[in-house]
């Protein structure tokens, strides 16, 4: 295969910055859930749950 | 009784939605990957490093759809003050900064061996995609200056629509200041691609698509949880006071 | 309309020549960074000329940060901005005057810098018809362009450092077409120079009509 080491970085740093975002993101999640009060959380619990 | 659903209440961003999704971008990824290293065909120019289009490309357009919600979720908000959308445009921007720096990043990566440079400044979209990218790095660094809730939404969101209306200009001034581009002509409509580099071209841009929808599905809810904190912490401060002073006011009655 | 205008534009013209900061700070800036330009390009003629009219915008672009910064600093201080949604001028009028005041320090600053570019760069004018124009109508560009957004970062911390990051690639258009215009009448660069100021009157204008649309948002929210 022609241009490897091109192909590699290119591709190699696309998928690695959007998997690091994804992590990220979803740590924030856990971070921030962890310190919002349970009834606030609500985007999961029912209507009357608010 | 209400209390058994809000303890169940999740301490994380997942939802059934967003597990498919998720298990979707990872199921296309991988054929992805199969189809572009070793199904799609190498280019009789560019040999392999055509391969480079099922990264590139995808970047490009969901750049730019990213930052057309951005622009939407700006107006939604000025228009009808929506913390919904205002979370919606901040979300989006994020995920857009981070395409257009892909695009910019695997554009230069490509160029390199089919254009034999990085960088050229004559090339209207490339110039225009950078600007783009500093404009939203300036909202983005809008968004973190802190302060107000409401006036730092209808802040960025100014500076969303100056960028939005701007963008054109720079577009067409860069288009007469060289007049000339690298860029192949839409490559995707003239038929020149096979078509198994085309489906896998259009794979591309569906995966990245959906994992722009799975990304903002926990980006607007990690949004939404932070501007809770910064809110609700407010609220409950104040409702605390308002106790005491209730408490100390007819405290004889308690 | 017009009056309250006049009156905002003559407020700032008058506390900047009061304070004296655009004749003994912004000038002399502007003409240091000619200087530095001249030590930067080794003192190169060719070289110097060829780059005359990139190096002319450029040195405008960093004085217009500062303008802004001042026109901007003026409103935040004592609470001015209240005092001028009390006195029930339209704000479309604060918006309208505060660049008209910064377009004419800028027009003043230009005035310096043309000479700067013929004295030290040795520019050789052959249009003072297109030079005039140029300044004429990228500065009304990018006065709206500097008020709109001197008012968006107002009043936050690091506006100072805010205010460079999102103005100057908003300017991108204004240093490209100023540039090529200032090639022509400088007779460094065949191109028609005056084709250019039209793409320059279409970016004054885009960005004074938002800047009407959602200055008074600005000063009522934040």
């Amino acid at each position: 295969m022609t241009h490897l080491g091109y192909l590699l970085v290119g591709w190699g740093v696309s998928l690695g910055a959007l998997g690091l975002y994804a992590v990220r993101v979803i740590q924030r999640g856990r971070q921030a859930a962890a310190r919002v009060p349970a009834n606030r959380r609500r985007w999961l619990a029912s209507e009357d749950a608010s | 009784m209400t209390t058994p659903a809000i303890s169940e209440a999740p301490v994380h961003t997942r939802s059934t939605t967003s597990r498919l999704l998720g298990v979707a971008v990872l199921v296309g990824l991988v054929a992805l990957v199969v189809l572009g290293f070793f199904g799609a065909p190498e280019d009789d120019e560019q040999a392999d490093a055509v391969r480079l289009i099922f990264v590139h490309v995808p970047s490009a357009l969901l750049t730019y759809a990213a930052f057309s919600v951005t622009a939407v979720g700006s107006v939604m908000w000025l228009w009808k003050r929506s913390v919904w959308w205002d979370l919606v445009a901040h979300g989006s921007a994020e995920l857009g900064v981070i395409f257009c720096g892909l695009t910019l990043f695997t554009g230069s990566v490509w160029g390199r061996p089919t254009w034999n440079t990085y960088w050229d400044w004559g090339d209207v979209r490339l110039v225009t995609t950078l600007i783009l990218f500093l404009l939203m790095i300036g909202y983005l660094a809008v968004r973190s200056m802190g302060g107000d809730e409401s006036a730092i939404a209808t802040r960025s969101a100014i500076v969303a629509l100056i960028a939005a209306v701007n963008l054109p200009i720079v577009n067409r001034s860069v288009e007469w200041w060289f007049d000339r581009t690298l860029h192949q002509k839409s490559s995707l409509t003239d038929g020149n691609l096979e078509d198994l580099t085309l489906f896998t071209l259009l794979l591309g841009v569906v995966v990245w698509s959906i994992f722009y929808v799975w990304a903002m599905i926990h980006r607007f809810r990690v949004g939404w949880l932070e501007r809770e904190l910064r809110v609700g912490d407010l609220d409950l401060a104040i409702e605390q006071r308002r106790a005491e002073a209730h408490a100390a006011g007819d405290g004889g009655d308690q | 309309m017009w009056r309250d205008i006049v009156l905002v534009a003559g407020k700032d013209l008058r506390i900047e020549s009061r304070s004296r900061v655009t004749f003994s700070q912004v000038v002399p800036f502007a003409g240091l960074v000619l200087v530095l330009f001249g030590f930067a390009l080794d003192a190169n003629r060719p070289v110097l000329e060829r780059a005359t009219s990139g190096l002319f915008w450029i040195t405008v672009m960093f004085v217009t940060t500062l303008a802004v910064q001042r026109s901007t600093s003026i409103e935040t201080t004592d609470g001015a901005r209240r005092a001028l949604l009390l006195a029930g001028i339209e704000p479309v009028a604060v918006f309208v005057g505060k660049a008209a005041a910064i377009a004419v320090q800028l027009l003043a600053v230009e005035l310096v810098l043309v000479g700067g570019i013929v004295v030290l760069y040795g520019a050789d004018i052959e249009s003072f018809a297109l030079v005039a124009a140029t300044c004429l109508v990228a500065t009304v560009g990018i006065a709206g362009a500097g008020t709109l957004l001197g008012a968006l970062v107002a009043g936050v911390r690091a506006r100072e450092t805010v205010l460079p990051i999102l103005l100057l690639p908003v300017l991108a258009p204004v240093l490209i077409g100023a540039t090529r215009a200032f090639d022509d009448a400088l007779g460094s660069v065949a191109v028609d120079g005056w084709a250019w100021l039209g793409m320059l009157a279409g970016f004054g204008a885009v960005n004074l009509v938002l800047g009407a649309l959602t200055y008074g948002v600005l000063l009522e929210e934040t």
